[in-house]
Formats: C-alpha cells, structure tokens, sequence
C-alpha cells in the first residue's frame, strides 16, 4: 500500500477519486452546485478512458436517481453525485432506490434549499432524506469525504446491507475549499472495495426476477420491517467496513467522534464540517480548565444511539446544533434525534437546541462561545432547558420552550 | 417476418393468471412487441406505474417470464437506460460474457408517456440508449379511472373531463407524440395498433433491429374507459385506422412511411366514435358541429403525415 505526499485538494475532488478507484459500473448524474465539480472531474477519467464506467448524462436528478435504480437492479456497480434541489427532486426515488435494496453510492454536497434560493451549505436538503431508509454519512473535512466515499461501496454492497448509501459533505466549504489531502494507491482501494457480486440482478441472474413489485398490506408493512431492521443492523457492519480502512490507511474511524467526552460536563454535538469550529474554541476552554466535549456523528443514518449516549454520559447540560430546521416542529432534525436516545437512556439534562449556519450563514467564534456561554447557564440553572434559537439572531435567554409557554 | 403459425410457437412472455381486464390492449401490446425480439436475445423489460404494472407483479405473484423491473410512474425511459448503461458497463468490465445479447424494452401508458413521463422519455431518446420504447396509448389514465390526458381524443369523455351543461367532454386536441419522438432524430419511431398484428410484429421486428433507440405508439383500447364491450378490442382498433383517426405509419432513418387506407375500407369518424360511450354525447344534435371539426382535424391530421412522407422521400439521416 502506498499513500500519495499530502497535496491540496477540494472535497468535491476527493470524492471523484474515491469514485474513480471504485469504478462504478454506471455513474447517472446531473450538474448541480456545489456538486458540479464531482460529475465534471468524472467525466474527465470518462474521456481519458481511466475507467470503465457507462457515463449516463441524464437530463434531471430525477432521471439521474431512476437510471441508477435500473442499474443497480441490473446487477451493476452505481454512483453518483447531487446537492439541494437535485437531491428534494429525487426524493421519491431514494425511498425507491433504499426499498427495492439497491446498493447506490451517492456523494450529496449539503445546500440550502429554495425558497429564497441560496447556493450555500447548510443541511436542509440532507435532512429530507433522513427516514428514505438510506444511510447517512457527514464528512468532516475533505479527507473524511474521501474516506467515506471509498468505504461507502463496500458498506453498501456488503450482501448482509443491500442499502444505498449517501456521503455527504457541506456545500462550498469542504466540497470546494482547498485542504490538505492524501489518498490510498488504486490497488489499494480496489482490493479494499472489492469486486461486487450482487445477489440478485437483471442481467445477472440465471433465472428471470422481477424487481419492484407491487405489495398489499401485509407484505407491504412486512417489507418496511425488514428496511428498518436492515439499516438497523448495518451499524456494526459499518463500524467494521470504517475500522478495516482505518487499519488500511492509518486515519481514524468512530461512528461518532466523541472529542474529549470522558469528563466532559459541557457538551456539543454537531454534524459536518462545523465540528471544526466548535473544536477550536473547545480547546481554548479546555486550556482554561473548563470540563468541555464535542460530539460529531460521522455516521447520522443510522443513528449511532449508543455512541451518542456513551458520549454525554458525563454532560451536566448539552447543546445541539442543527444546521437545518424542522419548521413547524418543535426542534431541528439533529436535536430530535439526540433528546430521544438521551431520554430513552433514562439521561435528562438541560438541553438547548441552536439553529445555526442556514444557508452558508458563517459560524463566527463568538458564536461558538455565546453557546458554550449558554451551556454553563443551564448547567447552574440559570438558563431554563428545552429552547431552541437561532444562533446569532436570537439570544438564548427568552427563548425557552415556548411551544409549551 | 414470421408467419402467425411460427409466432404461435415463440415462448409466451407473459404468463396467464394476470389481472388486467378482458379485453385490455396492454397485454395484447406486450405480447405482439416481445414476439418481435431476435430468438438469439434476451429481453428486459422495464414498465411504468399503471394498469400493466401493477396487474402483472401483485406480490407473490409475477406474470413476467423474462427479467422485469418497475420503479415509478414518469421515468421508465431513465430506468431502462439505466438497465442499458449497466448492460455497457458491466460487459466492458468483463462481468458479463462479450457474446451475451439483450434488448431493452421499456413499457408505459400514455400517462406515463405523453405526460409524466414526457421528460425522462425525451432524455433517453436523445442519449441515444439501445432500448424500445413502448406506449400502450388507451387514451387516459385509465389505472386511476378514467382521467383525461394529453392523449385524450378531443370530445372524449373522461372522470377530469365531464360533460354537462358547459363543456362537452375534452375541449383539447390530442398531443401528436410520435412526431414529437420523430423530431428527435432517432432511427426508428411508429405507430400502429394491437388490433394490427401483422402490422406490429413488423414493426416491433424493425424496432429491434436498429442500433440505438426506437418508439412505438401502440394503440391499445381500454374497454372499461371508452364504454366498449370487451370483445370489441381489435374492431375497435380497426375502426380507429379504417376512419384515418389512427393512421399506421413509421419513420425509418427520417423517411416518414404512410399506411394508406384502402378506398373499399374507408370509413367516416363517426364509424369509430358511435361505438364508444364515451362519445356518446356527440351525438346529440347540438354537437354536431363537434363532430364536423372532429372530422375536420382528422382529414388535416392525414394531410400533415403525406406532406412528411412527400417532403422525407430523399432525406438519408434522421434529421432532416
């Protein structure tokens, strides 16, 4: 195994050469910002004939999602890549694509979603493919994006998985900022991803099947058990896929990337590359003696429970950060999340939820500390639990549970 | 082509026991099509949500004897061409012998053509995907009950086109998709019925035979939507040609080719409409003059197709 001298990359790049070293069969996919650079990148190894991909360019995500259904129901290896409004017109078919058990690789560059139309990360349109029974990685920098792109094939294809699965990484400020960068040799990964071997396929099996059946009642329901208990149960198998790599490429894997979370009386959690910025001011409590810890789930579908309760187990208070909201709700998707494996864990703690960075929105430092600020009010009891702000346009204080005012 | 007697002995692709109604034009068309394909290949089908699709896979039951894949209303075209890319990549890679051979086939209404699926079709057409594909064009959607569509007869009655003291049915001509499919160059697009065997299998052979895609518009009767008996489906469809509603006719590397109607079988319109209960409102004498711009769009309709035929005679490409 060699790994390359570090170089500088975007996320968008790194994706496309996990891509490339995977080799997909067939990549349908649509240009889309923040995305565009994934499909422009492949479609240079298209031409200069590096892989043996089937190009489809096809004229709407939607298409794109379809024709990725038909081929991975044919029996082939399939990627592809989208971001925002490509992601909400293919909505209907990722419920499609995760039913029929269809191992997709999708690379998503998190954006805002119209209306106003913004172009800039935030994880509104993420967050509506959280219940299509597909599963859900946040890279934190364009190193993970890589990462978990090239392990996301093995996951997805892994004959005890059979789901698609979704990378994804926050629009513009990993999918095009430049980072310090390395990857793994081609053989290296395409030993690691293996050569797929689907169970069933069009085009692949002896016998004729038939692929997306219409179900009645029972078997319908029965059908929807089955997804549940399959996304379920591919955590540790995505666990083992992650730690494999990590062996291979000596950089970490964890389910979640619990910072300093041993003693920490003062928790964050946060997905994506945000977690960064939390971090940096965490550190600089920390060098002050403050009891402090970041959460950030590298792995969002399924939902990590466990590791998310191991992580707060020492929390006096926690604070969520949501880079999207549930409107109309009564916390952000994130948040929902967190409260309820807390609370099924028998955990209580004051809690506030942050809606933060909507639309490439920056978060600021100051920002950062105002919510380890609010932390220690709800740990001593001065900031009432159960609120949810706007991080910047609205003070924690006066911003208690006002669903239940 | 092959005789009725050899068709007789091709294997049956869709298996008996499937629930469409009697008298459906959507078997008819699958049948007719399927027996089109070279006996060395072997066919994939894809279908569109509606009345073949979910008649033909109500789980645990599946009617189809070759490999079959649906996913949703409006993208049969995509999924095909997806089934397609994967057939082009997987055999470059050496995951499927380089003599193995397949014909992609994809299947919808004409909800799922003329409307939903308008984009996804246009796109694989243009891309270029070596696959056929089929409308079976019963003139509405017929799977949620009778609805109008863009493929909806002008004057037709339907469940989202009523007749009352203010409207007579559909006030819209039907959309003309097949030179819609024409325009995009692609080597070889027709028209014909399920009431037209000999007429289809020919052009479903043709269909097959090109590199690259195909379109059939496949008329295709539905009993219970155009209030006809289910004995009626091929009469129907030979009223329907007779009275030049439906002409036959094919587009082969951009020559428009015209099915004319023999001058012992022409019929008027009202022929093809009387028998139907969905036009029965027409017949009243204050529609009459519904019926004359019927007749009249008709007669300009066939005109349109000969001035094709007449200005295509030289053209060598499919793009004039």
């Amino acid at each position: 195994m060699t790994t390359t001298k570090p170089f500088s990359a975007t996320g968008n790049q790194m994706v496309a050469e996990a891509m490339r070293q995977a080799d997909p069969d067939v990549m349908a996919a649509y240009p889309i910002t923040p995305q565009t650079t994934i499909v422009e990148n492949y479609a240079k190894y298209v031409a200069n004939g590096l892989v043996n991909t089937e190009f489809v360019t096809v004229e709407s995500e939607h298409s794109a999602m379809s024709a990725c259904v038909g081929a991975a129901a044919a029996g082939a290896r399939v990627a592809t890549a989208t971001a925002s409004q490509g992601l909400a017109l293919m909505w209907e078919e990722l419920f499609i694509a995760a039913g029929m058990r269809l191992p997709i690789v999708m690379a998503n560059a998190n954006r805002a979603l119209s209306a106003p139309i913004n172009i800039h990360g935030d994880h509104s349109d993420v967050m509506g493919a959280r219940d299509t029974g597909w599963i859900l990685m946040f890279a934190e920098t364009a190193q993970e994006a890589y990462d978990n792109t090239v392990i996301s094939f093995p996951i997805a294809e892994h004959p005890d998985v059979q789901l698609p699965v979704m990378t994804t990484l926050d629009g513009f400020i990993t999918s095009h900022a430049m980072e310090r960068c390395v990857m793994e040799d081609d053989e290296t990964v395409a030993k690691f991803v293996g050569e797929y071997t689907p169970v069933n396929g069009l085009l692949t099996s002896t016998e004729p099947i038939g692929a997306g059946m219409f179900a009645n009642g029972d078997s319908y329901m029965k059908s929807r058990l089955m997804l549940r208990r399959a996304i379920q149960e591919s955590l540790p198998i995505i666990e083992r896929v992650g730690k494999a790599w990590a062996a291979e490429c000596g950089r970490p894997f964890d389910l979640v990337d619990a910072w300093e979370c041993d003693d920490a009386e003062l928790v964050v959690v946060v997905l994506g590359s945000a977690a960064g910025n939390v971090r940096h001011i965490a550190r600089q409590l920390r060098a002050e003696g403050k009891k402090v810890g970041v959460v950030r789930p590298r792995v969002y579908r399924p939902f990590p429970v466990q590791q998310i309760v191991e992580a707060c187990k020492s929390a006096k208070a926690v604070a969520i950060m949501d880079r999207a909201d549930s409107i109309g709700g009564q916390y952000g998707p994130l948040a929902v999340d967190v409260m309820s494996a807390l609370y099924a864990a028998g955990k209580n703690v004051p809690m506030h939820n942050y809606i933060f960075g909507l639309g490439g929105n920056d978060l600021t430092n100051e920002l950062v500390s105002q919510v380890f600020g609010d932390l220690e009010k709800l740990a001593a009891g001065t900031l009432a639990t159960g609120g949810l702000s706007y991080l910047g346009m609205q003070e924690a204080e006066g911003a208690q549970n006002e669903w239940l005012a | 082509m092959a005789s009725i007697k050899e068709l007789t002995h091709k294997p049956d692709t869709l298996a008996p026991g499937h629930r469409l109604c009697g008298g459906c034009g959507a078997s008819m068309a699958v049948r007719q099509v399927l027996m089109g394909v070279p006996d060395d290949c072997q066919p994939v089908v894809g279908c569109a949500t509606g009345c073949l699709e979910v008649s033909t896979t109500i789980y645990p039951y599946d009617s189809w004897e070759v490999p079959f894949v649906h996913n949703a209303f409006e993208n049969s075209a995509a999924t095909v061409s997806g089934v397609e890319a994967a057939f082009k990549g997987m055999q470059r890679a050496g995951k499927i012998p380089a003599d193995k051979k397949f014909k992609f086939v994809a299947f919808g209404g004409d909800g799922g053509t003329y409307d939903i699926g308008l984009q996804s079709l246009s796109g694989a057409m243009e891309r270029g995907h070596d696959m056929v594909y089929v409308c079976y064009d019963n003139g509405a959607y017929m799977n949620t009950g009778i609805q109008r569509s863009s493929a909806t007869p002008k004057g037709a009655w339907a469940t989202t086109s009523e007749v009352g003291k203010e409207e007579q049915g559909k006030p819209q001509v039907r959309k003309d998709l097949t030179s819609i499919i024409a325009a995009h160059g692609v080597p070889y697009v027709a028209q014909s019925t399920v009431g037209h065997w000999k007429d289809l299998v020919a052009k479903a052979e043709k269909a097959f035979s090109v590199d690259g895609p195909a379109f059939l518009n496949i008329l295709s009767p539905c009993p219970r939507g155009w209030r006809i008996g289910s004995d009626q489906t091929a009469i129907i469809c030979r009223l329907a040609v007779d009275t030049k509603f439906w002409p036959l006719f094919e587009v082969e590397n951009g020559v428009w080719k015209l099915t004319p109607v023999k001058e012992k079988n022409q019929k008027p319109l009202e022929d093809f409409l009387k028998p139907q209960g969905r036009f029965k409102h027409l017949f009243k004498p204050e529609n009459a003059h519904l019926l004359e711009e019927m007749q009249a769009d008709v007669d300009a309709y066939w005109a349109y197709l000969e001035g094709r035929v007449e200005g295509s005679k030289d053209a060598t490409s499919p793009i004039e």
